[in-house]
């Protein structure tokens, strides 16, 4: 990619809560009214900055689940945030925003993890963990409103169905857009009916659920680091080369 | 005028008041405190073998010199402490390595050159000053925590300059090209800032 093709934001922008709707019981995700903003690719990321009432201020990345956005003088953005055991900020963003709550923002940010589909072209493999999903989301979102002709296929795995992140309208596009393929893995409780036991993604449950490294996808694996290790290192067993695999790691 | 440019104050946001947990002197701005040691790559893990690994200079005339990895061990061993800054906000302080200074590594090194770019097992780059590399500020490290370094922190060798973002260490080191023009390594090709010092908060290219 060229330099600069994929810019920061300069500066911080206040930006309005204006949406919070729950995903899961630990799960929120926050819609932030940000104005200036340069456009946007699938797959980045914002900065959020909390600044307590003695001037003490906390940043932390979440991933955007909006689509590419292009550039406008504001916009509504969608944050992923999921709860972090002893976190300082996710515990606030879960927990105690709401509505009308004012924060700052910048960027986009990220220039790698993205899917643009003017310069990556072909299929797209996205394999997530959790709330890897969401930068996946962005690229389910984007193919969709761009009606891509490329095929798309995301291999999902969750720990149970109550933890699952975006399921009904991952399900509904699956359902709908024929570009577009789904696939649930559960590692730990599967829903009534599922034909699979839980168990945790495998070389053969991702040979079958997955474009073969004949089609040369670009595959993008995002969430805790011992699931993109594990899956990384499977896609490339598969015969993907190293360079079509993007990872993302959440958390230590 | 002068107040025209001032950046506003931020916000308050409402019913945030945060945790303090750093000492402030030690913590660059932006920056939050970890106790783990979380991983941030680009793509697939690398493997490298002992017995396969090397690593080499190349200087700007094109003359080049190689270590493998008894020659590297050949080398006066040092043990560093030093806090670690990554540019996704976590620092994590007082981590123990051991390695070899790229003082050592460039003692016999003829260059002139200004900028170096390293290259690792797995296709990364990331492009710095060769005066970083100086001054006992730079290793080659195998050895984290008293053990042998993970793949996934980048063993079996990797850099360590600690007085840079973390982007800057290259994980699965395997060489560094010297040249006397500065050319952008991977993250900096992507948006980040080509310096990439903390305590100046050079995080991106804007």
């Amino acid at each position: 990619m060229a330099r600069g093709e994929v810019r920061a934001l300069s500066g911080w922008r206040t930006s309005e809560v204006v949406g919070v709707r729950a995903e899961t019981a630990t799960a929120r995700t926050l819609s932030l009214r940000v104005p200036d903003w340069p456009g946007s690719l699938a797959g980045q990321h914002v900065d959020v900055r909390l600044t307590a009432p003695d001037g003490y201020q906390a940043v932390r990345s979440y991933s955007l689940a909006s689509p590419a956005l292009a550039p406008a003088d504001e916009v509504v953005v969608e944050i992923g945030v999921e709860l972090l055991d002893d976190g300082e900020v996710s515990p606030f963003l879960v927990e105690e925003v709401r509505p009308g709550d004012v924060l700052e923002v910048t960027g986009p940010l990220g220039g790698w993890f993205t899917w643009d589909p003017d310069r990556d072209g072909g299929p797209v493999q996205l394999v997530g963990g959790g709330s890897g999903v969401v930068p996946l989301l962005s690229v389910v979102r984007t193919h969709a409103a761009l009606g891509s002709p490329v095929p798309l296929r995301l291999l999902q795995s969750t720990r149970t169905p109550a933890a699952a992140m975006y399921r009904d309208e991952l399900e509904q596009r699956a359902g709908q857009d024929s570009g577009f393929a789904l696939t649930e893995v559960w590692t730990r409780e599967a829903p009534p009916g599922d034909p699979r036991p839980p168990g945790r993604l495998d070389a053969a449950l991702l040979a079958a659920a997955t474009v073969p490294a004949a089609q040369r996808p670009t595959c993008y694996v995002c969430g805790p680091t011992p699931f993109v290790e594990v899956v990384a290192d499977l896609l490339v067993a598969a015969g993907h080369p190293a360079a079509r695999v993007r990872t993302e790691r959440f958390g230590g | 005028m002068d107040d025209e440019q001032r950046p506003a104050p931020s916000p308050v946001t409402r019913g945030f008041t945060g945790r303090r947990r750093a000492p402030a002197a030690a913590l660059p701005p932006g920056q939050y405190v970890t106790e783990e040691f979380p991983v941030l790559s680009a793509g697939p893990t690398p493997r490298v073998e002992q017995d396969d690994w090397r690593f080499s200079v190349t200087t700007e005339t094109g003359s080049s010199h190689h270590w493998d990895w008894n020659g590297l061990h050949a080398l006066p061993r040092e043990r560093v402490e030093v806090d670690l800054h990554c540019v996704t906000r976590w620092s994590k302080f007082g981590t123990h390595w051991s390695g070899y200074s790229l003082d050592t590594l460039l003692e016999r090194v003829e260059t002139t050159a200004a900028y170096a770019m390293v290259h690792s097992y797995g296709g990364y780059t990331t492009n710095l000053p060769v005066a970083d590399l100086r001054g006992g500020r730079a290793w080659i490290v195998d050895g984290y925590d008293g053990r042998p370094l993970d793949p996934v922190h980048g063993g079996p060798a990797r850099l360590l300059v600690p007085h840079l973002y973390l982007w800057k260490s290259a994980k699965w080191v395997s060489g560094i090209t010297l040249s006397h023009t500065e050319e952008l390594g991977f993250w900096e090709r992507a948006g980040y800032h080509p310096a990439g010092d903390p305590w100046r908060e050079e995080r991106y290219a804007l």
